[in-house]
């Protein structure tokens, strides 16, 4: 017989970053009951390594004068490589400056206006006006016609996080830490919880809600090398897509940041760019204009990206034991800047690499950073497939990114989709019932308790976690990086699959009781896998280069055929995913020229004379 | 540099097996270049023993899990390199805090509490309204309070103060620091006699006997003797400090 605790509640979030945090503040405003459940305490989510800033166009500073939630869509579409629902990117844009605004009511020490003239690193004079002293400035991010990023110093992940949880905490609304969900318990129509698993003791609970949230961030830890915590293993994004019914949305568009430090991934926030950084190529040169004149190291983070593996690739990278990589220089910046507004990156090439940004480059490479595909869901934030089932944040597919997030849009994100999305969670569970039918939950239960006495008898095989997730990553790391092409994803999906028919035969080396960290690990693996296939298989399938999806066979964009979505979905039993597709909602700004990137510089190299084709 | 073979001993121990006394265990590890305890701890589970429970999440010094004795100190393991440490490494478990099991303590839950006994929010009499501009507010003034704010709740400084280790209710450098943040804000309301009440006690700033270990534990570099000083400084200015005798730090 199963042994396990029930826990009833309105709404149930799972996870405790800003997402999450922020739907349940909205949720629990409407006098809901809510529980949060996260792997660790809320203040270690990853929300709070963010550090450069997020975007909301208040027009306060003198680089942003003018800005306004029009110029924010229009960026934020382009950005996204015309993948995004527009209609999204406009209730976004129009809603980032009241959720930037109440964040600083909550408390959050946003950097304010210091009126008068300032010299730009590249020599431009510019003037913050009197009149604007004192409110909420903003620094320059890439893929953005003006200033618009709203920060506390290089810590606004932080402080947005600790401001967020003291609402929270304020509120009394029930967390859960170090409490995991292993899966959701549904009919195949609705979702009423989920079953999950104490992290202090192993023991076994089941949450029963009106609604479920999903807001458990990215899967970052698919790759070997990524900027994101250990902990961001994409699990909420698996355990909607176990159920069979609920798609993920373009899991192939896998965001790569330019700059992580080399070898150990960690980020070098795009604020040192943005504050006038550069890249420089083994020689000391300053590339980046020669690639992208007109935005140089600001052109969007695909962009660059692929600017930087192509300029490795012609021989110009800095060759060292962890592979070829390319130099960040913000000595110019000065050491009181970069003491102050970029203290974090200083403290992280102290501790990391024993260097001083003042005085020395940073070694640096694209690295995995943020996932935009995710739990697919409408503008609500309700999941497709599932009535009850919610999903907000990087977790979720809303789809504000399409093919690439631009900075400082994903912190902004999290807090916007919460506001909307907690409204609407609330105004559904107030009309819902909880009639759970026991035998389901039971069902749902013993299911997990029968995969956890395979592992620990290893009934099923011996296989070993650590090897076949250490496998996983590399496959990921080689064939479904930033240049892809159809051969390398092939071999990806079929070295995929053979991993995932092997993670379904593991078995323990330790007795796998309590909170036993292997335990949860070879939990996890084999819908970290399901993951995996559906990001190679999407990318396999999408015969055309969009945003972070750059097929070396077909280097174009192909709206004719493309200006789709991707929907994978799992059926029982399966060993790939279905995919189907769905239409990409244009509602003000019609498909054209980024402004910038490799299709903007061949349009201006043919003047529009021919139409770009992919090789057949 | 000749590659050495680290020995690692740790602590052992699972509160859910209380009849298996709390022992150390060792491990043997080759050293490699950039080596954090991050890499050599997860080397040993994945490697040796998969049984072995610690926490990280960021791996970057930033989100506070991973504090822990490293031969004695309070040091976040994730930024700490193994270089910088003899051959022969000991790792306990912080103490004050509840141990979840081995290397892994319970500081949430510690520092939540905090939160609630300090009431870290704004306290605020004005309404939100979302169609008005923000309230200004002078960038020193901002910059201040992001200092104050800039602690982690790692525990380092609660698991090498003297004070902390015998009085359970005891606030610690960090509580009192955030208690400053909040001291600092123009937006939060509250009086220095609503303050007094928090921090005003044997549990805030007069439990505190001033070595300064907190300060020299803190991986952030906070400014703890400052906060510590700045916030006796407003309890007395209020003319609310009760003690006569004034304690050196
Ligand atoms: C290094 C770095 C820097 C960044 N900087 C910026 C920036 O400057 N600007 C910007 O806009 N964006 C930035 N981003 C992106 C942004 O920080 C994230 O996309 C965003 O914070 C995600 O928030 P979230 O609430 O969706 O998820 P997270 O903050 O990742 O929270 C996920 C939560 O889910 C919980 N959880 C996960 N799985 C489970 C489970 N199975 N059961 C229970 N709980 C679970 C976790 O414990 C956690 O509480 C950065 C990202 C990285 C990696
Ligand atoms: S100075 Fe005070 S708070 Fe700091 S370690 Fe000593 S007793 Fe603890
Ligand atoms: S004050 Fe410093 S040592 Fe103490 S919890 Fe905060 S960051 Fe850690
Ligand atoms: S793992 Fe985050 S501080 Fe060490």
């Amino acid at each position: 017989m199963s042994v396990y605790q029930t826990h009833t509640t309105d709404v149930l979030v799972i996870g405790a970053g800003l997402a999450g945090e922020r739907t349940a503040i909205e949720a629990a405003t409407h006098g809901l009951d809510v529980i949060i459940l996260s792997l660790v305490p809320p203040r270690r989510s990853h929300s709070t390594a963010a550090q450069g800033g997020m975007q909301a166009s208040l027009g306060n500073c003198a680089m942003g004068y003018g800005d306004n939630p029009d110029i924010h869509f229009e960026d934020t579409v382009k950005g996204s490589d015309w993948g995004c629902d527009q209609d999204v990117a406009r209730l976004f844009a129009n809603t980032a400056p009241i959720a930037v605004r109440q964040m600083a009511y909550w408390g959050v020490p946003w950097n304010r206006v210091v009126a008068g003239r300032k010299k730009l690193p590249d020599g431009r004079e510019i003037e913050d006006l009197k009149e604007y002293e004192g409110l909420i400035t903003a620094r320059d991010f890439g893929g953005t016609a003006k200033w618009r990023t709203c920060y506390t110093s290089d810590g606004t992940g932080h402080t947005l996080q600790y401001t967020m949880d003291s609402i929270v905490i304020k509120m009394g609304i029930t967390v859960h830490d170090r409490m995991e969900a292993i899966a959701l318990i549904h009919d195949g129509e609705r979702c009423y919880g989920a079953v999950a698993r104490c992290l202090r003791t192993g023991q076994l609970h089941a949450y029963l809600a009106r609604s479920t949230v999903i807001a458990t961030g990215g899967y970052g830890r698919l790759y070997g090398v990524s900027t994101n915590a250990v902990i961001n293993e994409g699990s909420g994004m698996f355990l909607a897509l176990e159920t069979g019914v609920v798609p993920l949305g373009n899991m192939e568009a896998v965001q790569f940041h330019p700059t992580g430090m080399v070898p150990v991934g960690i980020l070098i926030t795009e604020g040192a760019r943005g504050d006038g950084g550069y890249l420089l190529d083994k020689n000391l040169h300053r590339f980046m204009p020669d690639y992208e004149p007109k935005k140089k190291e600001l052109a969007s983070r695909d962009v660059v990206s692929r600017r930087m593996i192509q300029h490795i690739r012609k021989g110009y990278g800095v060759e060292s034991k962890w592979g070829p990589h390319l130099w960040l220089d913000i000595r110019h910046l000065g050491r009181k800047h970069i003491y102050t507004n970029l203290r974090e990156i200083a403290n992280i090439c102290k501790n990391f690499a024993g260097i001083d940004p003042a005085e020395d480059l940073i070694p640096v490479r694209p690295t995995q950073h943020y996932s935009m595909g995710g739990v697919r869901t409408n503008i609500d934030g309700h999941a497709y497939g599932l009535k009850g089932l919610f999903a907000v944040g990087e977790a979720a597919c809303w789809d504000l990114h399409g093919f690439n997030r631009l900075g400082g849009n994903s912190l902004a994100e999290t807090i916007v989709a919460g506001m909307v999305v907690g409204k609407k969670v609330a105004e559904y569970t107030l009309g819902a019932t909880l009639d759970c039918p026991l035998q389901l939950v039971n069902e749902h239960v013993r299911r997990q308790e029968s995969r956890i006495n395979d592992l620990i008898s290893g009934r099923l095989g011996k296989e070993n976690v650590y090897e076949i997730r250490r496998e996983m990553e590399n496959t990921l790391m080689e064939y479904v990086g930033i240049f892809r092409n159809g051969p390398d994803l092939q071999k990806a999906v079929d070295k995929l699959q053979e991993l995932y028919r092997r993670s379904l035969k593991l078995g323990l080396r330790s007795s796998g009781k309590y909170a036993s960290p292997e335990l949860a690990s070879a939990l996890r693996l084999p819908g970290m896998i399901r993951l995996a296939l559906c990001i190679a298989y999407g990318a396999l399938n999408r015969t055309e280069s969009r945003g972070s999806h750059a097929r070396e066979d077909y280097p174009y964009r192909d709206d004719v055929n493309w200006l789709k979505r991707t929907l994978a979905y799992w059926p029982p039993g399966a060993e790939l995913p279905v995919l189907k597709y769905e239409p990409v909602k244009i509602t003000e700004l019609p498909p054209g020229d980024r402004g910038y990137g490799e299709s903007s510089a061949a349009n201006a190299a043919k003047s529009g004379n021919h139409t770009q084709e992919n090789k057949k | 540099m000749a590659e050495r073979l680290l020995t690692f001993s740790i602590f052992r121990y699972n509160p859910n097996t209380p009849e298996i006394k709390p022992y150390m265990q060792e491990y043997k590890l080759e050293e490699m270049p950039g080596m954090t305890l991050f890499v050599a701890l997860n080397k040993i589970r994945e490697e040796q023993d998969p049984s072995l429970m610690f926490d990280f999440v960021c791996r970057a010094a930033i989100c506070g899990s991973c504090a822990m004795l490293v031969n004695g100190k309070p040091r976040l393991a994730c930024k700490t390199l193994t270089k910088d440490l003899p051959s022969r490494i000991t790792l306990l478990p912080l103490p004050v805090f509840k141990l979840i099991g081995d290397l892994s303590v319970d500081t949430g839950t510690w520092f939540r509490h905090m939160s609630l006994k300090t009431e870290a929010w704004i306290h605020t009499t004005r309404e939100f309204d979302p169609r008005a501009r923000e309230e200004r507010m002078d960038n020193e003034t901002a910059l201040k309070i992001y200092e104050a704010e800039r602690c982690i709740e790692c525990g380092c400084c609660i698991a090498g103060c003297a004070t902390a280790n015998i009085r359970e209710d005891f606030l610690g450098a960090a509580g009192i620091n955030r208690v400053a943040r909040f001291m600092l804000d123009p937006r939060d309301e509250r009086s220095p006699q609503e303050y007094f009440e928090v921090v005003g006690t044997e549990e805030g700033a007069f439990g505190c006997v001033g070595l300064m270990a907190c300060e020299d534990n803190c991986p952030m570099g906070l400014p703890l003797q400052m906060q510590l000083a700045y916030v006796r400084r407003k309890m007395a200015a209020a003319g609310l400090a009760a003690r006569p005798q004034t304690r050196a730090c």
